[in-house]
């Protein structure tokens, strides 16, 4: 009776440990060699035949394609440089340079990848459309409201990720400090 | 008492078999993967356009909507496929994805070097069958091989602004992808 009891309760730990452990590990996107500059992170291997195990299930569960590393490389954020969720209900400033790429796109998502519905129709920028500065940086104001300049619209969405896609780019695998590549600050201005 | 710690000593040890066992039967048991989510609306062996992502009606999560994208759902079972893609005015793609959405190889239109992107996907074994003297031939014939025999090729044409989406599709829309 003892030993029934005892390995039913293991069994229990066991689907508990196992199951919660794997859906943690998906949920949070977890997946090896990541590449974090500031608030932007990317995952290069996932673009290879070498993801590993974790990405492999994150996108068979999520139903994304990956970037091809003979394609580009996409940095991701989704929080801000001091570690705030994105919120849409904020103006939140991005500001700075890229690295080297023949064609960025900065894009909004929710939380689940999908785009934003608004009145502009406004999901992103690319790097031929954007406004910069002489010296070559850019502003992009991220607000619930209409704002001058590249205005990014949220919809006052309560959490969104920025995506930052670099295509035709040397950023890959073998990139390893922010100074190879600078990514722009991400800096919350004001919340209502 | 000790025997309770080790029985869930015994456990913790067996969840962190299930744990990693879920993880890589995961990928086969999908039902939303992106093959999955993308075969309703494409034929086999064919390329067809991908709506343009939009709110509340994206095929697939996470797709980058300065792009027009084309896909070819192919299977290679009854023999190697031909891809030609002519490349737009700005960027141009092509992505090989296996059936469960390993992005195994990728190449864009300055790494072809031509204005039209020429490809010959087959799996392994349908290289090995090539004739020895059409390998010789074919020096500057582009190659791919498919670890798998059905996959996704996406094909994906930038446009810098949205008033030259128009463009993109239409480079896209001349695209072919065909059994040999």
């Amino acid at each position: 009776m003892r030993l029934l009891l005892g390995s039913l309760f293991a069994l229990l730990v066991a689907a508990v440990v196992g199951l919660g452990t794997t859906w943690l590990a998906l949920s949070r996107g977890v997946a090896f060699g990541a590449i974090p500059i500031g608030s932007w992170t990317a995952w290069p291997r996932t673009g290879t035949p070498d993801v590993d195990p974790y990405a492999r299930a994150t996108i068979a569960r999520t139903g994304e394609l990956p970037v091809g590393s003979g394609d580009g490389v996409a940095f991701l954020a989704r929080n801000d440089d001091v570690g705030r969720p994105l919120d849409g209900r904020c103006d939140v400033l991005v500001n700075g340079t890229t690295p080297q790429a023949r064609f960025w796109t900065l894009t909004l998502y929710d939380a689940t990848g999908r785009l934003v519905g608004n009145s502009v129709e406004r999901h992103g920028f690319t790097s031929q459309e954007i406004v910069r500065q002489p010296n070559g940086s850019f502003d992009i104001v991220i607000a619930p409201r209409a704002r001058s300049g590249n205005w990014l619209p949220t919809n006052g969405i309560d959490s969104y990720i920025l995506v930052l896609r670099l295509y035709d780019t040397p950023v890959g695998v073998a990139t390893r400090a922010s100074r190879e590549a600078p990514m722009p600050a991400i800096a919350v201005q004001s919340c209502r | 008492m000790i025997r309770w710690l080790l029985w869930l000593i015994a456990g913790a040890l067996l969840g962190g078999i299930v744990h990693l066992v879920a993880v890589l039967i995961l990928p086969r048991t999908a039902t939303q993967d992106a093959y999955s989510r993308i075969s309703p609306v494409t034929p086999v062996n064919t390329i067809a356009a991908l709506p343009q992502p939009a709110p509340q009606q994206e095929v697939i999560p996470f797709m980058d909507p300065a792009f027009a994208s084309a896909v070819c759902r192919y299977d290679l079972s009854s023999g190697p496929l031909k891809l030609t893609a002519p490349v737009s005015a700005a960027y141009t793609s092509v992505s090989f994805y296996t059936r469960r959405g390993v992005a195994y190889y990728a190449i864009n239109d300055r790494a072809a070097g031509r204005r039209v992107i020429e490809l010959d996907l087959m799996t392994a074994a349908q290289r090995a069958q090539l004739p020895e003297d059409e390998d010789v031939t074919a020096a500057d014939r582009l190659i791919v091989e498919s670890p798998s025999t059905t996959g996704l090729i996406v094909l994906r044409a930038l446009a810098p602004e949205p008033g030259l989406m128009a463009t993109a599709r239409s480079a896209l829309a001349a695209a072919r992808c065909q059994l040999q």
